[in-house]
């Protein structure tokens, strides 16, 4: 392995470019951030090409003692690496679809993407319990600006609901961590992952880390900020919070909630299916009501994102594999819907449905691509969403018969809202003479989406390269939460042998 | 001389003092400039002094102050935010005022007033320290005595000042009265001896209510804003800062060396007070629109946090009220540096939020210094003024008040509205008229070196910061 502390440089390159940004002027921001990205991909890329599967839990660890008892702890497993590489995938097609879009404050615009890399990829590398409230936290300010200065009429509104909102959820958890620092002495996450906190504690701990992760999943009631957000956000906002920051939650999830309070999670099965089960059916709902694009796609997002925390709290492995799954699918292909739906909001500065209509005609590539993200949106067999999603309701119906059921209903109308998204804008008649004559994909807007539909497509035919990784590191989870897995009502024999059923029988 | 060692610090500011005062009598307005950088050279002399005897000598005059860590510290955050709220005035008083000397004299007697705030062990010493400071804050306050406000500012400073003065007095008399000592190890010796007699209890409420008073805790905040707003901003700078962290560490002392059996007393009153400063600086400051009337607000939402840290007890508590006190004075000092600097084009002063509009595009280093000062002070990470919060919290935890520590929290999320409201002003609206430049170098270092402070830097601080503080707590068990 080389010596080269990999993980701190994920952090530090972009903050040095988004220095370098602020001293230059537009044209130069724009090659300085696409640069930066570009070596985060392959700082990233190295880091799968090295990870090594069977190897240590935790790699690519260091360790800097601060003082004070905080440390510069950083570490990867599987899960953290593949969200990793998700984020530096992503960050080069954001800024690639900022190069028109924004004009105004350009330097400024690229330091606050690349201060946002920096913290997410500092988030997922940490390994100290502070320096992660730090990074998650942080994440906040430069998303702030970003709605609030780029985005649309009513971004004011949406960046103070946005950053009040995971504000409130945030701050609840740093009480539990701090609580969780004195209890077990150690502010390591590896070690907190074993440690055992009492029965009553763990309950309370899991809610005040709900309170966090639910926020910024973002799950049904406390969704309303994403939608808002969404809306007002300018399109690599909207890429990089769908794609990114929402796997936040997820991720929170699986690094605290279940391995840390095992016992407290299993308690709050119901109510984190319920929670699911209504996000599932009731935002696919509102979403097919939507006249917005960008609304209905965010709408979309928290219905995915309930797959999530279905195969999340079904505590198997086909759930667990299946959430991890779809929140990377999730962030590719909800990506590149924003984008999609940026690249006829550029040449209309309208999101409204009814504004398209027959882009097929006019804009062929176009529609191609969409259609192939609308499909991997559905769920499509081939394409990244069918293997999450698919994988994930096994694990649930494992868990529970009655919410597989009602999370399948998810997929029906998941189908409905997309495809009839799909065919309003770019089938039926051309209504509009503007909307007609919109010309098709620029080779710029060919390169941004076309690297994500080879991934889409990757990822739906051979999901291993992704699930490999992880394989162990969720394995060790279950592991943790073996005792108190959820007996399930199904009488499901897949992926287990009579063996194993026997002693199902046995408890 | 080997008696007065211990001293040092306190004998160079009143000496230097007496000597400024003449200077400053007989050189006039011409003389201002030289006096306040004496003054500047005295308060930097008496820190460097505190290094030796003035930091362990241990109780000297009969117990009357105490030479211990904990005061040094304390002076190590006054002496450098008085010399600070000094070079804060420079290029202020001198549009129009007569006498721009005495400013700084007006200090240096402050400063050894708070000194002897820190180190007093014994309630008369705590009542003359208090009183010496308040003395020179009242004078101050009203320094401009030609503007109404200024005027208002420092009547109203001195009558309410006078009443918790006499509250506070009068809460000394009974305390002597029930126990027959000043000494704080005689008060805690008396009030171990078993449950507290209501008259001690009145005792207690009546001083701890007139220091209240002086750390503008609600429900003894009311004069705060009119002061800080009416104040010259030098001044109001100079108030936010030194006074408040000596006030708010003499009540540590108390409360920990003279009242320390009687915590269960007075912690129901420190929690209330805690969590209604924090409630009512964060929603008061919502509808302002003065920039120095919202930092008034954000201070008493700032003494709430410390005062969860109190409320804690113990040798974390107090280690970490010290260190939210000692980061505070810099967030509070580099903001109000920053006020100083918003002049229209005249050369005037403004203090409306509205001025600050568009200020990222005609100023960016400018509006992002004042951007961190917010997020530092609103508690937000990766900002350095995340850190003091989360050891407060750690300590309010620590000693099993966990729902104090919820509702503290939930307090950042309501005030982190206004803070966001300022910087929403200066990034997201339309350019307002430019501010004036202003050519004074010294303070555009100190707000840069307050900023770096503050900045995510600041976390290199934790080690050294953090044991330093704890040792300073622990000189008081």
């Amino acid at each position: 392995m080389s010596g080269l502390p990999l993980l701190s440089l994920l952090i530090v390159v972009p903050l040095i470019a988004g220095v370098l940004c602020l001293l230059v002027k537009a044209q130069g921001a724009r090659w300085t951030a696409l640069i930066a990205t570009l070596i985060e991909l392959v700082i990233s890329i190295y880091l799968w090409a090295q990870y090594n599967p069977d190897g240590a839990q935790w790699q690519f660890q260091e360790l800097h003692p601060v003082g004070g008892g905080v440390n510069w702890a950083l570490g990867i497993d599987g899960i953290a690496l593949m969200l990793i590489v998700l984020t530096a995938f992503l960050m080069p097609i954001c800024i690639g679809a900022s190069w028109r879009a924004i004009e105004k404050r350009v330097p400024e615009y690229m330091a606050y993407f690349l201060l946002m890399e920096a913290l997410i990829m500092g988030s997922f590398a940490a390994q100290d319990l502070f320096l992660f409230y730090i990074f998650f936290e942080g994440g906040l300010i430069p998303m702030y600006f970003i709605i609030g200065i780029w985005g649309g009429a009513e971004r004011i509104k949406a960046s103070y609901k946005f950053f009040l909102y995971t504000l409130f959820g945030s701050v609840l958890m740093l009480i539990a961590m701090l609580y969780m620092a004195g209890t077990a002495h150690t502010t390591s996450i590896p070690a907190l992952m074993a440690y055992d906190f009492s029965k009553e504690a763990q309950t309370f701990l899991f809610l005040a880390f709900l309170a966090s992760f639910a926020v910024k999943l973002p799950m049904w009631p406390v969704h309303t900020w994403l939608p808002d957000a969404h809306v007002q956000a300018p399109t690599a906002g909207s890429v990089i919070l769908a794609g990114v920051l929402l796997k936040l939650g997820g991720y929170g999830f699986i690094r605290f909630s279940l391995p840390m309070f095992p016992d407290g999670s299993a308690q709050f099965i119901p109510l984190m299916f319920i929670l699911s089960g209504i996000a599932v059916v009731y935002t696919s709902l509102v979403a097919l009501a939507q006249r917005d694009m960008k609304k209905l796609i965010a709408y979309s997002s928290v219905a995915h994102m309930a797959f999530v925390t279905f195969g999340l709290f079904a505590m198997n492995r086909q759930g667990i594999e299946g959430a991890m799954l779809v929140m990377l699918g999730h962030g590719l292909v909800s990506g590149a819907l924003f984008l999609c739906v940026g690249v006829v909001y550029d040449r209309l500065h309208t999101r409204e449905i009814d504004r398209y209509g027959g882009l097929s005609d006019n804009m062929p590539g176009y529609a191609l691509l969409f259609m192939v993200f609308t499909m991997a949106s559905v769920g499509l067999p081939g394409t990244s969403n069918f293997v999450g999603e698919f994988l994930s309701l096994v694990g649930t119906y494992h868990a529970s018969s009655w919410a597989a059921i009602v999370a399948t209903t998810g997929i029906i109308l998941g189908a409905v809202y997309m495809l009839w998204l799909y065919w309003r804008i770019c089938f039926g008649t051309q209504r509009n003479a503007d909307a007609a004559a919109m010309p098709d994909l620029s080779p710029r807007e060919w390169w941004l989406l076309a690297p994500i539909a080879l991934a889409v497509f990757w990822m739906g035919i051979y999901p291993e390269s992704f699930l490999h990784p992880m394989r162990n590191d969720v394995g060790r989870l279950i592991t943790r939460m073996e005792r108190v897995q959820p007996a399930g009502d199904s009488k499901l024999t897949l992926g287990k042998g009579a063996a194993h059923m026997d002693m199902g029988h046995m408890h | 001389m080997g008696r007065f060692a211990p001293l040092l610090p306190e004998l160079i500011l009143s000496i230097g003092g007496t000597i400024l005062m003449m200077v400053a009598a007989f050189t006039g307005r011409r003389g201002s400039s030289v006096t306040s950088w004496l003054a500047v050279g005295l308060l930097l002399a008496a820190t460097v002094a505190l290094i030796g005897a003035p930091s362990h000598a241990g109780p000297i005059f009969d117990g009357f102050v105490g030479a211990d860590l904990f005061a040094s510290f304390g002076k190590a955050i006054i002496f450098p935010a008085a010399a600070v709220a000094i070079i804060a005035a420079h290029g202020w008083f001198e549009r129009g005022t007569e006498h721009a000397s005495e400013y700084a004299v007006l200090i240096v007697f402050s400063a050894v007033g708070m000194s002897v705030m820190v180190s007093a062990t014994s309630l008369v010493a705590l009542y003359v320290g208090l009183e010496l400071t308040s003395l020179a804050s009242y004078v101050l306050a009203a320094y401009r005595r030609t503007d109404e406000r200024s005027a208002e500012a420092g009547l109203k400073y001195f009558v309410l000042g006078a009443l918790a003065s006499g509250i506070l007095l009068y809460g000394i008399s009974l305390l002597y009265g029930f126990t027959g000592t000043m000494s704080f190890t005689g008060l805690a010796a008396a009030f171990g001896r078993g449950a507290p007699t209501l008259g001690l209890l009145f005792g207690l409420v009546f001083v701890l209510a007139g220091l209240a008073f002086k750390i503008s805790a609600v429900p003894f905040h009311m004069w705060t804003p009119d002061v800080y707003e009416g104040a010259p901003t030098p001044v109001t700078a100079f108030f936010a800062s030194a006074p408040k962290a000596a006030a708010v560490l003499l009540a540590t002392r108390l409360c920990v060396e003279g009242l320390g059996p009687a915590t269960d007393a007075w912690r129901q009153i420190v929690i209330f007070a805690a969590l209604a400063s924090i409630f009512l600086g964060a929603v008061a400051a919502w509808g302002q629109t003065n920039i120095k009337r919202l930092l008034a607000y954000s201070s008493i939402n700032n003494v709430g946090f410390a005062l969860i840290g109190l409320a804690a007890a113990g040798s974390a508590g107090v280690s970490s009220v010290l260190f939210y006190m000692a980061v505070y004075v810099v967030m509070t000092l580099g903001a109000f540096l920053c006020v100083l600097w918003m002049r229209n084009s005249d050369g005037q002063p403004v203090e409306e939020i509205a001025t600050l509009s568009g200020l990222a595009q005609t100023r960016p280093g400018f509006a992002a210094a004042i951007a961190i000062f917010m997020f530092s002070l609103a508690g937000i990470p990766p900002l350095f003024g995340f850190w003091p919060k989360l050891v407060v919290f750690r300590a309010a935890i620590a000693s099993g008040y966990i729902s104090l520590a919820v509702a503290g929290i939930l307090g950042t999320v309501v005030g982190a509205y206004y803070y966001l409201k300022i910087i929403k002003v200066m990034y997201m609206d339309e350019p307002a008229e430019p501010y004036a430049r202003i050519r004074q170098p010294v303070q555009g270092a100190l707000i840069l070196l307050a900023a770096v402070l503050v900045s995510p830097l600041g976390y290199l601080l934790i080690g050294p910061l953090g044991s330093l503080t704890d040792k300073a707590a622990g000189s008081l068990f």
